[in-house]
């Protein structure tokens, strides 16, 4: 089953709401675009003109700090509008149905949706019912996938292993209601890594877990042997109301992250969080604040990311650019001639200098 | 006072081992012979069925028509529709209508439905429970005097199995057959899809197969224990074939039917979440499928059901979780119950057995046979007639379906019922 629903007619992406059916290159494409607007954050004009015009929809139907916020960030400094919508309070309260709020935002002229739902298939339907022009992002439906965290993870990964077929990861905690490790396990499966290991007891962990391309480990000092990049998930405190775990200090005991149980996996290990981060309950302090965290890492790569996803779906996107000069081949190739020189001026301490 | 011959035809009469080419003769709405024509029969009207299949009237036992607190989603005027272009003449409606079969008023009412819709063969199955809500007995003896059929509690779940032991006690004090559906509620745990390969990689919330089989082997020894006949509806695993099996092989007075989709679906024909594949019990493994057939052939299934449930468009619009479960089934019933003899799963005859002759015997009316002195409830299909399956040739007022937009082979061309024709294809004569 593959996902053409996020493909064009050229097989370019139109709404990325899996990783499921997206292939190597195209996700590299993603990850090369991520890399040429990263280095943007650090500069004094943090935008590029990209998306002038533009107006992205923050549809969030389930709370979110970071994710939402990233990808605020990430619009406005393509230059987009950005309208943010807390629909958990406002119109599904009143009983609008999904469709129904798709449609009247659709009646405002927007030009992306950015979705999150708690439950899954949501981004799927919306991109199905959309109009034509609109494009879908999923930020994050129910247990089915995160594509974006799983993209800024990987991101994060290539910057400090820049080879996945070399590359070890175990995935500890609650897979089973996890989208962001269902989108991981896609993910690093696509771009080759040597093994993706699950770990978890099988309270946590999907019937038939093995057909998602992982191996399962339910004993964290065994499983973490030989892994060269340790993803923690988050524990929700729910799991302990519906009988899927005992306690909190229980679970800390078993798949808690601790520093000693770190040193079991391979000493250049980074450890990894989609956060937000239960201190205490599946890592201690110690290590997410540790030398191998890069926690904070991919929250700051989360914006490059987003940026580039949101620049390739609207059609801005060059044919995969190369490692360097995304930014200069994006601009170059959808404006030339149709922006003031002014607008490509606004970004400073360009390497490529194409002008 | 009609006298109908149909002629031509071949007729498959499971009941009385018949199968040839023959004429059928009606008159007053019974079947008078299927062999020589009486003496002085001089029909008011004649059916050529050359070409054609005659058998009995389909009989149909797990069914939603809506109506009531839901005509948005169809009206027993447009389901009566479908279930006569299916070549169905009697039908068993589910308790969980709205408001529940669970008082005599609500089965007068359905049949004042019925009869306005001209369609007299529903028969209610009344609600084991109070507003099926698994804890207090219905009046069961009232609603049988009222006209149910058989009692069950649709997909709700029984409290505990005391309520379920005393209700299966009080259905056998007055020979009620209970129709049960196995769902473990807490098992099922609010699942939309097969806990399987699919849902996991889709990441929905899943139903085991053991919240069907828990509930399957539960049930049946409360069969045992307090004699209650029960028929198990709609089974979805190889492992509850499996059950039944041995229950009957046992001893046990059970049998056990399953819906058309589950002999023809797995997990693996759901397009990512389309609601048209959103049914309970979910769609199984390719195992189960082919086990269900096996269960057919060798007779331990002895009914299929088309298990009905038409639905409005909003009801499939949404997030697969969140849509409404169930497909619109009635026509599309005779098209793959032949596709199965086609496949060589089961034979024609069997397949005509499951949908007339059996559950009949089920639910022990003297019907599903073309037997003289039975109603005339008869079936006439053309085996190879090609239709899409479009708006233009559906009349329930569900279209959800996934066969949509589909070609399937076999059509029902003549329904009668009680002698009267209910159904005739405008193309043929």
């Amino acid at each position: 089953m593959t996902d053409n629903l996020q493909l064009n007619a050229e097989g370019k992406l139109k709404h990325f709401l899996t990783i499921e059916g997206l292939d190597k290159s195209l996700l590299t494409e993603i990850l090369d675009t991520a890399e040429s607007f990263a280095g943007m954050s650090e500069h004094q004009v943090k935008k590029v003109p990209l998306l002038r015009g533009k107006t992205i929809v923050n549809l969030f139907f389930e709370n979110s700090t970071r994710t939402r916020t990233t990808f605020e960030l990430a619009a406005t400094r393509l230059s987009a509008d950005v309208i943010n919508m807390n629909i958990s309070t406002s119109a599904t309260s009143k009983g609008e149905s999904l469709l129904d709020t798709i449609r009247n935002l659709e009646a405002m002229f927007v030009d992306m949706f950015v979705v999150r739902h708690a439950l899954s298939g949501a981004a799927h339907f919306i991109a199905q019912q959309t109009a034509p022009h609109i494009s879908v992002i999923n930020a994050g439906d129910g247990q089915h996938a995160h594509p974006t965290q799983a993209m800024l993870d990987m991101f994060t990964i290539r910057q400090l292993k820049p080879d996945f077929s070399n590359l070890r990861v175990a995935i500890i905690g609650d897979i089973l209601h996890s989208r962001v490790a269902r989108s991981e396990i896609q993910a690093l499966n696509t771009l080759g890594a040597a093994e993706v290991r699950v770990i978890a007891p099988k309270t946590l962990l999907p019937a038939h877990v093995e057909s998602l391309g992982v191996t399962v480990s339910h004993n964290l000092t065994e499983g973490l042997k030989d892994i060269d990049v340790v993803m923690m998930l988050r524990l929700q405190k729910e799991r302990m109301s519906s009988a899927l775990l005992p306690s909190e200090s229980e679970y800390f005991k078993c798949f808690g992250l601790t520093e000693e149980k770190l040193k079991i996996a391979k000493p250049d290990a980074i450890v990894m969080h989609p956060g937000p981060i239960n201190r205490g309950v599946e890592i201690d302090s110690k290590v997410a604040d540790g030398p191998q965290s890069v926690i904070l890492k991919q929250v700051s790569n989360g914006i490059a990311v987003r940026m580039a996803v949101m620049a390739m779906a609207m059609q801005t996107a060059a044919p995969a650019p190369g490692r360097s000069g995304g930014v200069h081949t994006i601009l170059g190739d959808r404006h030339a001639g149709s922006v003031p020189a002014s607008g490509i001026h606004t970004i400073p301490g360009d390497k490529g200098a194409a002008q | 006072m009609k006298r109908i011959r149909i002629e031509l035809g071949r007729i498959i009469d499971p009941a009385n081992n018949i199968d040839r080419v023959g004429s059928v003769y009606i008159e007053d709405g019974k079947i008078v012979s299927v062999t020589d024509e009486p003496a002085g029969f001089e029909p008011d009207a004649v059916i050529n069925a050359e070409n054609k299949i005659v058998c009995p009237g389909f009989i149909d036992l797990s069914t939603r028509l809506r109506d009531m607190g839901h005509s948005r989603k169809a009206t027993f005027k447009s389901e009566v529709l479908a279930a006569a272009a299916a070549g169905v003449t009697t039908l068993c409606l589910q308790p969980d209508t709205v408001p529940v079969i669970d008082t005599t008023a609500v089965v007068e009412l359905i049949k004042e439905l019925a009869e306005k819709a001209d369609y007299p063969q529903i028969y209610a199955i009344g609600g084991l429970t109070q507003k099926l809500e698994g804890t207090e007995l219905s009046s069961m003896l009232s609603l049988k005097q009222a006209g149910c059929i058989a009692v069950g509690n649709a997909n709700q779940p029984v409290k505990n199995l005391l309520v379920l032991r005393r209700a299966m006690e009080y259905a056998a004090s007055h020979d009620l057959l209970l129709m049960f559906r196995s769902n473990d509620f807490w098992l099922g745990n609010n699942g939309c899809a097969h806990e399987g390969e699919v849902a996991t990689r889709y990441g929905l919330p899943s139903i085991p197969e053991a919240a069907e089989t828990i509930a399957l082997a539960q049930c049946l020894e409360l069969a045992e224990l307090t004699g209650c006949r029960v028929h198990f509806g709609q089974l979805s695993c190889k492992r509850s074939v499996i059950k039944i099996h041995q229950a009957r092989k046992y001893g046990l007075k059970v049998s056990a039917d399953v819906a058309i989709h589950q002999l023809h679906l797995t997990e693996n024909d759901m397009t990512p979440f389309d609601s048209a594949y959103h049914v309970l019990p979910p769609l199984r493994t390719e195992a189960d499928k082919q086990y269900l057939r096996k269960g057919l052939a060798g007779s331990t299934l002895n009914s299929i059901c088309s298990d009905h449930q038409p639905h409005d468009l909003d009801a499939k619009l949404g997030a697969f979780p969140e849509t409404e479960p169930g497909m619109s089934s009635l026509e599309t019933l005779l098209p793959l119950m032949l596709k199965l003899v086609t496949q060589q799963a089961i034979t024609l005859e069997q397949g005509i057995a499951c949908l007339s002759t059996n559950p009949a015997r089920v639910l022990r009316l003297n019907s599903g046979a073309l037997t003289p002195g039975f109603s005339a409830d008869v079936c006439i299909f053309d085996p190879e007639l090609d239709w899409q399956v479009n708006a233009e040739n559906w009349k329930s007022q569900g279209s959800n379906t996934p066969f949509w937009g589909q070609t399937l082979k076999g059509r029902v061309t003549h329904t009668l019922q009680a002698g009267k024709i209910i159904h005739r294809l405008e193309s043929s004569a």
